[in-house]
């Protein structure tokens, strides 16, 4: 007897990881453009408007000239590790993806197929650890040039993405005390049902400021602005990718944008209530239109976020480097602790 | 032969090759990478336990958090073979002795493995994380304070040391 | 000490207060800066497709000009070629033969006439040298070129089209900066 498979369940499955690895690859190389026209807008230019009508085929320009140019290998790297590095950054980059759920479930063919690849009952816990190994990409690629400005990078991207994981992870704690459950899934259904269309359930109202403390947080695990010292242009060359070229660069900068994707979907789906429509009874409505308008919803909390992300980066100025230090370990941190314990505090008064 | 052995054999073999890889690479950046890889067939087989939460908390706090802290080291201080210090015949005396150690430890865990009944793959559910906890906060409460204890000391070692400039 | 003006602005530096190292009011209000230029009115415009008109005292590519029948006004004097403080004009003399008379308006014409266009710094000596009205600078820039002979620029390429056969395109190079065609 071998391995009896459901084939129907594993092609559904390999549709899907298709679609959503496709789609954040699409989203990313939109992201490299809606940067480029954020910034443009807000500092009163055009911005890209050549390439195709708005110039909306730029990123495909941008990516033909990557694949294009020349692939360097320096001749004192590591050279394994110096390709390992950028595939491991856009590995990681993608894997969370595997957790989140993207609406609630279609109906096709007479199944109802989940929109989430994976309900494991550790969601987020995962999200957590495949980030922490995000900086491995960095790390490896950074260490195998065998430059010295892209360790100097590498290093500050590790130091920094432990410093604020920390902050991070305390901020979450306080989050899964409220809804007592770790599946992202399960977290999305609770904000779901409540009062005022279901807004008042929304998690950024009962944890406004874990939610402050995880946007900070992860405007620093993407290594954004303000926290974008591992590739502070000005004192580091290029940073960790310095010595990158062609489509290895091309990773390492498309990572960066699908990292900023995922984490704006972790936190419209753990605090601003997911695929959930306010206003609007997915119960009454077919479950394919359901699932359509989840997925409007929750698409339209990320752009709403990538926004953000990319208004704070043309406002702020970059951190210095015990500033970073000064700002994760002194002020998130014991901030962060504070807020679990008054949470804790608050659960204990109103249950007992 | 089920999928489950089948995923069993091919982490272990994966986490025994990678553990002889650790110890047999030269370069010390090679060998953190694959007590990394090691980290990982380890998380899997706990995966096949059933105990999800120990997996993940594997992986984020050992390859995610520990190793990187190595890595940092190493990569920082770039060691290689060269600037490694000649190690003197006390240091392999003390390598042997604590070596030899923990293989008696392991063979006496091995006498004693009940061979009539196996740890049954994916049942149980002392790894899930509501399972854990509260076997942590009830039966195991004693040792899992003095832990934390333990943790707590460390942390005020750590800051003492920072703070001698 | 005494400030020499009244305009000294003392900056103050007291330590800050506690809202301002909170730092979150800075930079909500930074954030509402950048968000109020959204709407703002791009001062930016799109070159090819829209031009900005020149101011009159435009300087740009340097023509050789015609008169109305047609002739080259040029007798290489060389005039130019001095007052030109880059050095960018050279030229030949010729003497103009029997029955050239509708090509050349005197009895000495340039036979050879170059601009190098990457030293020309558009400054208009030339054309204030010339005592003919042979050579002005009209509204129109040097193109972008892939080679740095292109950039000497000969007859052909300084010569105006003919008023006779090509008056369109003749009145289009002409511009509105050769006011006085008709110098004698």
């Amino acid at each position: 007897m071998l391995l009896v498979i459901d084939w129907a369940m594993i092609l559904e499955k390999f549709v899907l990881i298709t679609v959503v690895v496709m789609a954040s690859l699409g989203i990313a190389m939109y992201t490299t453009f809606a940067e480029r026209k954020v910034a443009a807008i807000l500092q009163d230019r055009r911005g890209p408007n050549r390439a195709g009508p708005f110039g909306l085929l730029q990123p495909l320009a941008d990516g033909l000239k990557l694949f294009f140019k020349e692939e360097i290998i320096p001749n004192f790297s590591s050279k394994s590790l110096f390709i390992l590095g950028p595939g491991l950054a856009m590995l990681t980059a993608i894997m969370t993806s595997a957790v989140i759920p993207w609406g609630d479930k279609v109906h096709f063919f007479n199944r109802d197929i989940s929109l989430q690849i994976a309900d494991i009952n550790i969601g987020i816990l995962y999200v957590f650890g495949v980030v922490s190994l995000g900086v491995y990409g960095i790390m490896i690629g950074s260490w195998a040039s065998n430059n010295k400005f892209s360790l100097l990078g590498g290093l500050r991207a590790a130091s920094q993405i432990i410093s604020y994981e920390l902050a991070m992870g305390i901020s979450l704690i306080a989050l899964l005390m409220v809804t007592g459950t770790l599946s992202l899934k399960e977290m999305v259904l609770q904000q779901q049902q409540g009062g005022w269309g279901g807004l008042l359930s929304w998690n950024v109202l009962k944890q406004p400021l874990g939610f402050f403390i995880f946007i900070i947080c992860s405007f620093a695990e993407c290594n954004r602005t303000p926290f974008d010292l591992p590739e502070a242009e000005n004192e580091l060359i290029g940073g960790y990718h310095t010595e990158y070229s062609s489509m290895k660069l091309g990773f390492y900068l498309f990572a960066e944008y699908i990292n900023m994707f995922i984490s704006s979907v972790i936190m419209a789906t753990l605090f601003f209530g997911g695929y959930d429509m306010p206003f609007v009874n997915e119960a009454n409505l077919s479950p394919n239109i359901a699932a359509l308008v989840g997925i409007i919803a929750l698409m339209a909390k990320v752009v709403f976020f990538i926004f953000v992300f990319m208004w704070v980066r043309w406002t702020i100025p970059r951190f210095r480097y015990d500033q970073l230090m000064h700002l994760g370990w002194r002020i998130l941190i014991p901030l962060a602790l504070f807020n679990m314990l008054v949470t804790g505090g608050l659960i204990l008064y109103f249950n007992k | 032969m089920s999928v489950t052995t089948l995923l069993f054999i091919l982490l272990s073999v994966m986490a025994v090759g990678s553990a002889l890889m650790m110890l047999l690479t030269k370069s010390p950046v090679h060998s953190i990478l694959w007590l990394i890889v090691v980290f990982f067939a380890i998380s899997g087989h706990y995966i096949l336990l059933n105990a999800q939460f120990l997996a993940i908390v594997n992986i984020i706090v050992y390859a995610g958090a520990i190793m990187v802290l190595f890595l940092f080291v190493v990569m920082l201080m770039n060691l290689n073979s060269e600037s490694e210090p000649a190690k003197n015949y006390r240091l392999h005396l003390i390598g042997i002795i604590s070596g030899g150690s923990l293989l008696l430890v392991l063979l006496a865990a091995v006498m004693k493995i009940d061979l009539a009944h196996p740890v049954m793959m994916k049942v149980g559910e002392a790894g899930l994380i509501s399972k854990l906890g509260k076997t942590l906060f009830t039966d195991y409460v004693l040792p899992f304070e003095i832990s934390s204890v333990l943790f707590l000391s460390a942390m005020i070692g750590a800051v003492v040391i920072g703070k001698k400039d | 000490m005494q400030a020499l003006t009244n305009r000294v602005k003392v900056v103050e530096r007291k330590p800050m207060s506690l809202w301002e190292r909170l730092y979150i009011p800075a930079i909500l209000k930074g954030m509402a800066i950048t968000f109020s230029h959204i709407f703002k009115k791009k001062p930016t415009i799109n070159y090819p497709e829209k031009k900005r008109p020149f101011s009159p005292v435009f300087r740009g590519l340097q023509i050789l000009n015609r008169d109305e029948e047609g002739r080259e006004n040029c007798t290489a004097c060389g005039l130019c070629a001095v007052a030109c403080p880059a050095e960018a004009i050279t030229m030949e003399a010729a003497e103009r033969a029997p029955g050239e008379e509708h090509l050349y308006r005197e009895e000495k014409y340039a036979a050879k006439y170059e601009i190098n266009m990457l030293r020309c710094i558009f400054c208009g000596l030339c054309e204030e040298a010339c005592p003919k009205d042979a050579i002005y600078l009209s509204e129109t820039f040097t193109p972008a070129d892939y080679q740095r002979k292109q950039f000497i620029y000969n007859k052909t390429d300084l010569l105006i089209p003919h008023p006779q056969e090509d008056p369109e395109a003749y009145k289009k190079a002409l511009g509105n900066r050769a006011k006085n065609q008709t110098v004698n």
